[in-house]
């Protein structure tokens, strides 16, 4: 019971950081119907900046949130300079867009910080909490708190801030929204920008744990992919709890069926993707998007 | 009186497709003007032309400002506010979202509070349904929503594409009193409307508009009495 429960927190701390890499994916398909493959590497590549100022001397927290503030520029930018100029094309040109920003990330990661494998601070104490027989890491805690930080923040933000209502709407009438006055492109670009900033927190969280590496979140992204799917690409709340569940199964899973072990954790991502898009394609929370043609 | 809105040689493209053929007219400060036309004549694109979601060729003025090269948002701003076709709605959204979206174009940013009682005085049963999603309304308070979204933004130009569409012709008659009342509040209303008879009553002013050209233009009152009128539009 002691281990099921540890696996169980542990579980939710991954979860965590699938959750908000999904919540990133799924702000962008809503808001433009594409899925950004480009999203982790754009988080990868955050986690270096802030590898950068660390080991220039800044203080953790201090790099932390300066990293935040470029991936928010970052995303906008990107969104204003390379998927602006495509934003009419078909959906599979788009995506196609973001498969080379993809590989662009990683070869210029690879390229300014090489292929080594480099340790990534944890700004939480290295020892762990005991509850009785329980012992949690205190990065896996620390973790937790972050993303419900973090998820707390994005719903004050969307439900309660006029900026927050005005993202929502060109996110699901466009046309409407221009209507009223909204500019949507920059709506869409600002989208971009909070979304890397989702993924550049995954990315911190996550390093400590995997070690940076240009590869970092190729992994991680396929378990937001599976979370997203779970939870339902057109629902925020849903992509959230995916990645909780996500993790979770994937931890229970490693530890308590013995031929799956962690060589094969991989596959049990995919194999929930392939399971929810047989069984309910729209996910958990997700709703059927009707399209007049 | 000084022309409010003056529109001339209007060509509006869809694709290759042309749906305007020079279309010219021009509106006076305060008034109430419909455009009158069957399915297809172009009444709908008219009002997307001035609203800048269609691509055209010709002069859009308003108050001597050229719309053409604006974009929709830009327009908005300048006080033109637009109640679409099919609504608008921002369904996913309650009610109170939706208003507070309509006041998002216009320049002042105060004031909100006195623009909800004034539209909700109009439209108290908006009142009742503020906290519920925009989507569950039913058509004719969807109407009213659209209005009074529109409302918010406290235009001099209010654009309406078929208020009457599919409502209870009680419904229409309550909108179509109101709309009234609003437009003695100085608010200038270009409406598109199929229900001629209606459309006549509320303007002082009438276009007729047929396969994307003006054919006939006049005061309400007049063209009332133009035996082509009565038999195509007024069935009697």
């Amino acid at each position: 019971m002691d281990i099921f429960i540890q696996q169980v927190v542990s579980g939710l701390a991954t979860g965590g950081i699938y959750a908000s890499l999904a919540l990133a994916l799924v702000m962008i398909y809503q808001a433009t119907d594409v899925v950004n493959f480009a999203q982790g590497e754009m988080a990868m590549f955050a986690t270096y900046i802030c590898w950068s100022f660390i080991n220039a001397g800044l203080p953790y927290w201090v790099a932390f949130l300066s990293t935040l503030g470029i991936a928010f520029v970052g995303g906008v930018v990107i969104e204003r300079v390379v998927i602006r100029p495509v934003e009419n094309a078909p959906i599979l040109s788009i995506v196609m867009v973001t498969l080379g920003l993809l590989v662009i990330c990683n070869s210029i990661a690879g390229w300014i910080w090489t292929y080594v494998q480099k340790p990534f601070p944890s700004p939480f104490p290295e020892n762990p909490f005991r509850f009785g027989n329980i012992v949690f890491g205190a990065h896996d805690l620390g973790e937790i708190q972050v993303t419900l930080l973090v998820l707390l923040c994005i719903y004050l933000f969307f439900r309660f801030t006029p900026l927050g209502l005005a993202m929502r709407a060109a996110a699901h009438n466009p046309v409407s929204s221009r209507l009223v006055g909204i500019r949507v492109g920059w709506m869409l670009a600002l989208g971009w920008g909070l979304a890397a900033v989702f993924g550049a927190v995954a990315g911190m969280m996550v390093a400590p744990v995997l070690t940076l590496e240009p590869n970092l979140m190729g992994g991680v992204q396929i378990y937001a992919f599976a979370a997203a799917t779970l939870g339902g690409f057109t629902s925020p709340g849903g992509a959230v709890l995916g990645g909780f569940i996500v993790g979770v199964v994937e931890n229970l899973v490693g530890t308590y069926v013995h031929f799956i072990g962690t060589e094969l954790k991989f596959t049990v991502a995919l194999a929930m993707i392939i399971v929810v898009l047989l069984v309910k394609p729209t996910g958990l929370f997700g709703t059927t998007v009707v399209k007049r043609v | 009186m000084s022309a409010l809105l003056d529109v001339q040689a209007l060509e509006a493209f869809y694709g290759r497709t042309k749906a305007l053929h020079g279309v010219s007219f021009s509106m006076a400060k305060g008034g109430i003007t419909t455009i009158l036309g069957a399915n297809g004549a172009g009444k709908t694109t008219t009002l997307r032309a001035i609203s800048r979601m269609v691509r055209t060729t010709g002069t859009i003025r308003f108050e001597g400002e050229a719309l053409e090269r604006k974009a929709t948002e830009q327009v908005v701003q300048l006080g033109i506010a637009h109640a679409p076709e099919g609504r608008g709605t921002f369904v996913h959204l309650t009610v109170e979202e939706n208003l507070r979206l309509g006041a998002w174009g216009r320049r002042e940013r105060g004031g909100l509070k006195d623009d909800f009682d004034r539209v909700f005085g109009y439209f108290p049963v908006l009142r009742e349904r503020r906290r519920q999603a925009a989507g569950t309304l039913s058509g004719g308070e969807q109407q009213m929503l659209s209005v009074a979204r529109a409302l918010m933004l406290r235009p001099r130009l209010l654009l309406l594409d078929e208020p009457s569409l599919g409502l209870a012709p009680l419904v229409v008659r309550e909108i179509f009193r109101i709309l009234k009342t609003i437009n003695q509040t100085g608010v200038s209303i270009l409406l598109v409307e199929q229900n001629a008879a209606l459309a006549l009553d509320l303007a002082d002013h009438v276009f007729l508009l047929e396969t994307g050209r003006v054919v006939m233009e006049g005061p309400s009152e007049v063209l009332r009495k133009d035996d082509a009128i009565r038999r195509a539009y007024l069935g009697y």
